[in-house]
């Protein structure tokens, strides 16, 4: 037994990994060569799809859904800023001053996890309804608004939900980068007469950009094919791509161009990784190994 | 007193626009900070707060009056029983199944060097990096196509068609391990291999040494893996409701139930779910204060 084990060393790692990557290699490789597939397939339901190079999927369906495009463009990547104009702050402050109340500032952060993630975008609905109490206090308090003004419906509440949504994925990862960071290094930037904004500025902040790329990343990717904020909070001029996805494979059995569209949507936010990457000069796009 | 050695100038100490800027400096990131955590919480109060509403139409969206109806009656409403039963055991059976294939794939990628590690490492990833969307869409393409031949003469009916249990199931273990090979992978990294060594030179074999030593140190990890799969399997909504078909899980059952009407009840599971979560930490914080206590 033992030479046994000794003789087929090199097997032990692939077979603990085994029937994980046989999971994941059906179930999520497969469903995308499928997908592939059917994105360049025409036929419905009823009549069966055909496999015929059909690349007017793609073509046709850009031009068409362009404005569902640019809204998702546009509202994740709001909401990716906003998150980071929040969540930066937030997390330097519980990192470096948060003292005793490092972990219940942590756990408040993370509190929005332990309810549905639809029954706080409905909360939000509640809030920001013509009769809620944000309109409430803004247009009939202190008058700042008209009185026919509304938010539900608009661009800036499906950027809200959003924002709120993702937040915590921002401030999470901008918390861990910053929290690793040497005091030292900073004590040292001060000791050589760096201000406290030029120490921020030329030793904290670069230090953090991994977590900047993270929590970037898990914002974007999410909010880009999100569909229930601009579904519950938006209306007909707001409908983003997850939309369009959603209502196609779910409701109109239009699979073809759902699936083209699902694969521009991939493509759209591998070249955003990418150029962003390049960008921030990250390159650990993977994290840990060995 | 200083104030007036500013204003004379007879004495060396802060300006007033200096002493402004340090005040400022001190308490806007603490008040920044508070009302950033406001902002998180609101959705959560409202949510409380609005399971004890009682709306006088069918839409629990305006406060009208105090009401303990929604709590007498929690799952008073048509299929929310069995929704939820739907969410808790899958949730369960996911996290069981993919917290094993998760870990062990963590194993192999931090105690052993083979070749295609860092291939398996992007390979992990990229479901993590992939939308939603994309992962619930195409696993329907892949269910809907067992319905059609080639598929159909050996993919028994029921088991991927039509969709229900099974391919909730099935897709709620997939977008789990990856998460699950990253939470225990980071325990792993974190922890001193000289511990394993010392037990192998006393003379313990590898299994012992896994099942003594190497196990138990990472159990923390594989529970935090376990509890993070939970979570993100029972809220999942946006790629169950691509796998789920007529079966109902408890945020597919609301999505179903929003067009037509929104019962406080919704509020009221809600409100369980996010009192019992909050419970079971302050619980474990608890248990393990009193444990490092006592050590």
């Amino acid at each position: 037994m033992g030479r046994l084990i000794k003789r087929y060393r090199w097997a032990i790692p692939y077979v603990l990994m085994a029937p994980g990557i046989a999971w994941l290699a059906v179930f999520f490789v497969v469903p995308n060569v499928r997908m592939l597939q059917m994105s360049l397939s025409e036929g419905s339901v009823e009549r069966g799809f055909t496999f015929t190079w059909d690349v007017a999927n793609y073509t046709d369906n850009v031009v068409r859904f362009g404005e569902n495009f640019q809204n998702s463009v546009i509202f994740g990547g709001l909401a990716t800023v906003f998150c980071f104009l929040v969540g930066y702050p937030l997390a330097y402050t519980i990192a470096f001053r948060g003292g005793r109340y490092k972990n219940l500032l942590l756990f408040l952060v993370i509190s929005p996890f332990f309810t549905s993630f639809l029954i706080r975008t409905i909360s939000w609905k509640i809030i920001l309804g013509d009769d809620g109490p944000f309109l409430e206090i803004v247009r009939d308090i202190l008058h700042l608004v008209p009185t026919n003004f509304s938010v539900l419906g608009s661009a800036v509440a499906v950027v809200a939900g959003l924002t709120y949504e993702f937040l915590p994925f921002m401030t999470l990862p901008l918390y861990v980068s910053l929290e690793k960071i040497d005091r030292s290094l900073i004590e040292a930037a001060n000791d050589l007469y760096a201000s406290r904004w030029g120490a921020f500025r030329r030793v904290t902040l670069p230090l953090s950009l991994p977590g900047v790329f993270a929590g970037s990343l898990l914002v974007f990717i999410p909010a880009i094919g999100d569909y229930v904020n601009a579904e519950l909070l938006g209306g007909p001029k707001t409908q983003m791509v997850g939309n369009v996805i959603q209502a196609r494979f779910l409701a109109q059995n239009d699979y073809p161009t759902a699936a083209a569209l699902a694969f521009i949507l991939m493509a759209a936010i591998l070249v955003g990784i990418l150029a962003y990457a390049r960008l921030l000069g990250t390159e650990q796009l993977t994290g840990g190994r060995a | 007193m200083s104030a007036l050695a500013v204003a004379t100038g007879t004495r060396r100490g802060p300006s007033v626009p200096q002493r402004t800027a340090r005040v400022l400096g001190r308490w806007t990131l603490p008040v920044f900070t508070a009302v950033a955590v406001g902002y998180l919480l609101l959705p959560i109060a409202v949510m409380i707060v609005f399971s004890f509403n009682d709306p006088p139409g069918k839409f629990n969206f305006v406060w009208a009056e105090f009401s303990l109806a929604a709590w007498a009656n929690p799952i008073g409403r048509p299929g929310l029983a069995l929704a939820l039963q739907t969410s808790l055991t899958i949730a369960f059976v996911s996290t069981i199944a993919a917290t094993a294939l998760g870990t062990l794939i963590a194993l192999a990628l931090t105690r052993y060097r083979f070749r295609g590690h860092g291939a398996t490492n992007l390979f992990i990833f990229i479901p993590m990096a992939t939308p939603e969307i994309v992962l619930g869409a195409s696993l329907l393409t892949l269910f809907v196509a067992t319905a059609q031949e080639p598929f159909k003469s050996f993919i028994p009916a029921g088991v991927f068609f039509p969709l229900g249990w099974n391919t909730i199931l099935i897709a709620h273990i997939m977008f789990n391990i990856s998460y699950v090979v990253v939470t225990v992978r980071a325990r792993i990294q974190g922890f001193d291999r000289h511990l394993e060594e010392a037990a192998m030179d006393l003379g313990a074999n590898e299994w012992v040494t896994f099942w003594k030593v190497t196990f138990p140190l990472i159990l923390p990890g594989i529970l935090a893996a376990a509890l993070l799969a939970f979570s993100l399997s029972i809220d999942d909504f946006i790629i169950t409701n691509f796998a789920s078909g007529l079966t109902n899980t408890f945020p597919v059952w609301i999505w179903g139930t929003i067009r037509n009407n929104m019962p406080p009840q919704v509020n009221v599971i809600g409100t369980i779910i996010f009192g019992t979560a909050v419970g079971l930490v302050l619980l474990s914080t608890l248990l393990q204060r009193r444990g490092s206590a006592r050590a």
